[in-house]
This record gives C-alpha cells, structure tokens and sequence, in this order.
C-alpha cells in the first residue's frame, strides 16, 4: 500500500484519537452533553477550546436532544459539527436523529456504544445504536481506535458529499475501544484540513423562486424542514433513501481516497472481510470483537480448518451486494450480535444477513449468538465454541438452534 | 391541491419551500364557507379582529368586510361570534 504521508504514533485512547480528529478537521461548532463512555472526546477537545487550539464554538447543552439540535441549527447555516453520545444519551437524542436527516444535515457523531438502561450499565452494548438503524444516519462501526480517527476524518466528507447530505454515526465500542490506549498513526495537521476541505454547499431552489445555497442565510431566506403534509412528506423520505444508497459509494471512494494517504484500509470501506475466500465457516460481526475473531480464525487456519470472519465496517447503508458476494460459498455462518431485538427470534445483524442472503444463488446455513450484553466479555474460547458449532452443522446439515446466548450464565 | 405536484426527483431536499406560503391556498380545505349579511352588519370589526387565518379584512372605503377565500379554512369563528348574526356558514358546493 503506497503511503504518501510522514504520520507520528501516539499512545491514544479510542475517545482521544477522535477529539483529535475532530480538532484536525476544521469542526466550526461542537455541541456536546457528557456521558460516560464518551466523556473524554468532549473533555478533550475542551482542553483544545480553552488553550485556543481550535477556532471551534464549543456549546455545553443541557442535555442531549439540545446538543443534537443545536448542532443540527448550526450546521443548517453552512458550517461543520460534532456532537458525541451512547446509550440514554443516544436514546435521548432519537426524536432529533431522525429531524436532522430529514432536514440533510450533515452531522457527524461519534457514539461509544453503551448499554441502555435498565438496569443501568455502562459497559459495552450496540444496543444503543442499532436501535437507531432506521433513523437515516449512515453507521459506521469501527474495529479499533486507529480506524476511529481514520473513520471521523472521512465521515465529514461522506455526510457533506452533495450526492448524500446525510449525518454519520462513527460507533466505538465502550470502553474496549473508548479507554483502551492504543498506538494511533496520526496524519499531519494540513493533510487532514486539505483531505476535509471546506464544507461545499449545494444550490437549492427557495421560495423567491432563486437558486440559492441551501444554508440558512438572511441576504437568501429558505425554510428548511417545514410542515410536510401528507402529499409531499413520502417524495421526501424517497430522497433520503437515494442519498442511502448514493452513500455506499461515496463511503468507498472517501475510504480508498483516505487510503492512499494514510496507506491504511479497511476492506473496501463497506465491509472487511478476514480469510474468507475460500472459507468454509465464518461468523459476521462489527466492532471490536472482529479483532477478537481474527485471532480466533488464525489459530483454526493453522490447525487446517477454513475458518473466515466478515466484518460490517458500514452497516447503514446496508452493504448487500458485498454481504452476498462474500458469504455465499460459506457453508456455515454464525452472526455475532452485541444487541437483542426482544421477541424477534435474533438481533439486528443476523437479520439482516439473512436477508441480504435470502435470494442467494447458495444459501449458508446461518445462525445468530447474541454476545456481550452490558460489556459481558467476549474471550477467544467462546467465539472458538462457535466456530465448532458451525464445524458440526457443516458436517451434520443440522441446526439445532438457530438463536443462542454465548456467555450467559443459564 | 392548488400547486402543481412534483415527484422526488425535481423536489428541493429537506422539505425546503420553492413557492412562498402565500401561492398555497389553503382555502382549497374548506368545507363550509362564510357568507355575508351586509344589511345586518354592525361595523363592530369583531370579525377581523378573531380570523386565526386574517381571512377577514375590513374594507375602508366601502365600509364592509370582505373575505378572502382563498385562505378562508371555513373554521366558522367569525359565523359564531357575530353579535348580529350577519354571518351564516354554508357548505360549500361538491366540485
């Protein structure tokens, strides 16, 4: 891989290397409400407001449905914002997820995935944002604190691409990732502001009948994101779907752009897949676990067994064509899922992987364990006991039960 | 509906507005509209006053009230409040 950039290694947490992203990329506003993970991005990049470090409006919010509103007004101005949250602080904000997609906001935020309450635990959970999978916000879930700083660098130029004008949620797993040191290879200063750039805005046409930029601006007056009724509301909602699906291809093309810069990928941007063209097993996972999991697959290949992992670096938009092109020839395929959909026989990404597979030419037998609920640890012996299961059910054709909960104590 | 109906793909994004609010004739919703009773009208200005829609405007020079139908909801306030009674809600015809 060609890397055209002099980097430095720093000894960073998950949340650090992320405060310091944002401080590289030129963020105009970042409106934030404390919650434990992702208190130390916000700590952070105060320190950077306070030793005038940055040229960033940095707004304590009473809470977080105002830290996503105030970041929603600002950027409907023109300029670039970061807010960052987890779990209630997510949820709290759920109303306001959807009104910023709605009004092509680009925001982007870092949530450092937490359990929801009740009871209350901090630990790490994806509950939090996969429940937010419908809410028109590109996800991105980050593998480890160098992808972290990698991903919130891109995330501004996907959000902002005129094509998609759609908000990102770059997600870390909590405290594995947020609190975790790491050897992060940071870019210099200018290669970042050059590779963000200036936020460009699109022209729309306003109610003077004149094209204008779509800002909100007194010398060009436009309303965005009025009362919608019935006969304009669905045309709406049809062109956030299509900024989805215009997402796919921006985030491929922002990661490859990246790449060439930072000389590290992840996959194709969309989906990373470890040992799995010629795999005869395999599970699906996104986050930290897949770190995991690659030790796990590379002491079954020593011992000859075709073991292969499917990472979802993208998970909206949901990258089908490559879940099917990469799963096919498996036999055996366990999902690995951090969150449970109750009473939904199976969690979010087992869902959805059987969806994307439904119409497959070969069909894998795919299964789902939900895992590491409120930050129940996920050891390499575990995800070794599934990779026998998938073992038996490609020797027997059987399945004896589709849902299972690794780790829990029955 | 009173505008022309674009599909998604000429709409501006983000429900912005191209036409002001003022080319949307929300009158298009009524279902009873307001009629006037010169002869019984007490110039009291009542009506004008309580329109949540100023649909009503009160014409100087021919000392009357004159609606504006085109953003008339037909909410009947004006009809019930009328201390003369010079104003009686009617249905509107089917078109």
């Amino acid at each position: 891989m060609e890397i055209t950039q002099e980097q430095k290694a720093f000894a960073l947490n998950g949340d650090e290397a992320i405060a310091l992203a944002i401080k590289q990329s030129d963020v105009d506003v970042v409106a934030a409400y404390p919650i434990t993970p992702q208190t130390i991005i916000v700590e952070k990049f105060s320190e950077y407001v306070a030793d005038g470090e940055v040229d960033t409006e940095f707004v304590c919010t009473e809470s977080e449905h105002s830290a996503l509103t105030a970041c929603l007004a600002a950027s409907a101005t023109g300029v670039r914002t970061f807010t960052a949250s987890a779990s209630a602080g997510l949820a709290l904000m759920h109303e306001i997820l959807y009104v910023t997609a709605g009004c092509r906001a680009p925001v982007v935020m870092a949530v450092t995935n937490r359990a929801l309450s009740a009871p209350i635990n901090i630990h790490c959970d994806h509950s939090d944002s996969m429940v937010e999978r419908d809410s028109s916000w590109i996800q991105i879930y980050v593998e480890n604190s160098q992808e972290a700083y990698d991903s919130i660098i891109q995330a501004f130029r996907v959000a902002e691409h005129p094509d998609v004008l759609l908000p990102v949620m770059v997600c870390l797993d909590a405290f594995f990732l947020s609190h975790t040191l790491e050897n992060v290879q940071v870019l210099p200063d200018e290669t970042v502001q050059k590779f963000v750039g200036e936020r460009s805005i699109p022209l729309v046409t306003g109610h003077e009948g004149k094209n204008v930029p779509f800002k909100l601006d007194p010398a060009n007056p436009l309303t965005i994101g009025p009362l919608d009724l019935y006969d304009y509301y669905f045309e709406h909602k049809r062109q956030q779907e299509e900024a989805m699906q215009m997402a796919a291809s921006t985030i491929v093309q922002v990661h490859d752009e990246y790449g060439q810069l930072s000389g590290r990928r992840y996959g194709n941007g969309l989906v990373d897949a470890y040992r799995l063209e010629d795999a005869d097993i395999a599970t699906v996972c996104v986050g930290s676990t897949a770190g995991t999991t690659k030790s796990v697959v590379d002491t079954l290949r020593a011992k000859g067994v075709k073991a292969g992992l499917l990472r979802l670096r993208t998970f909206r938009p949901l990258p089908i064509a490559e879940i099917r092109n990469s799963l096919e020839t498996v036999e055996a395929v366990a999902v690995m899922d951090r969150s449970n959909s109750f009473g939904g026989n199976g969690g979010p990404i087992y869902h959805e992987i059987r969806h994307a597979l439904f119409d497959a030419q070969a069909r894998p037998h795919v299964v789902n364990y939900i895992y590491g609920l409120g930050g129940r640890d996920m050891p390499q012996s575990i995800i070794r006991n599934i990779y026998t299961d998938l073992q038996e059910i490609r020797e027997t054709g059987q399945v004896n039960s589709y849902v299972q909960f690794a780790g829990v104590r029955e | 509906m009173s505008l022309k109906q674009k599909g998604w793909k000429e709409l501006p994004i983000a429900g912005v507005c191209w036409k002001p609010a003022t080319e949307y004739l929300t009158g298009d919703w009524r279902t009873f509209k307001p009629v006037y009773d010169l002869e019984k009208c007490s110039k009291c200005l009542l009506c004008p006053m309580i329109c949540p829609d100023s649909a009503i405007r009160w014409n100087k020079g021919a000392q009357e009230i004159k609606f504006d139908y085109d953003f008339c909801k037909g909410c009947g306030v004006c009809a019930n409040e009328c201390p003369m009674g010079a104003i009686i809600m009617v249905r509107e015809e089917e078109t």
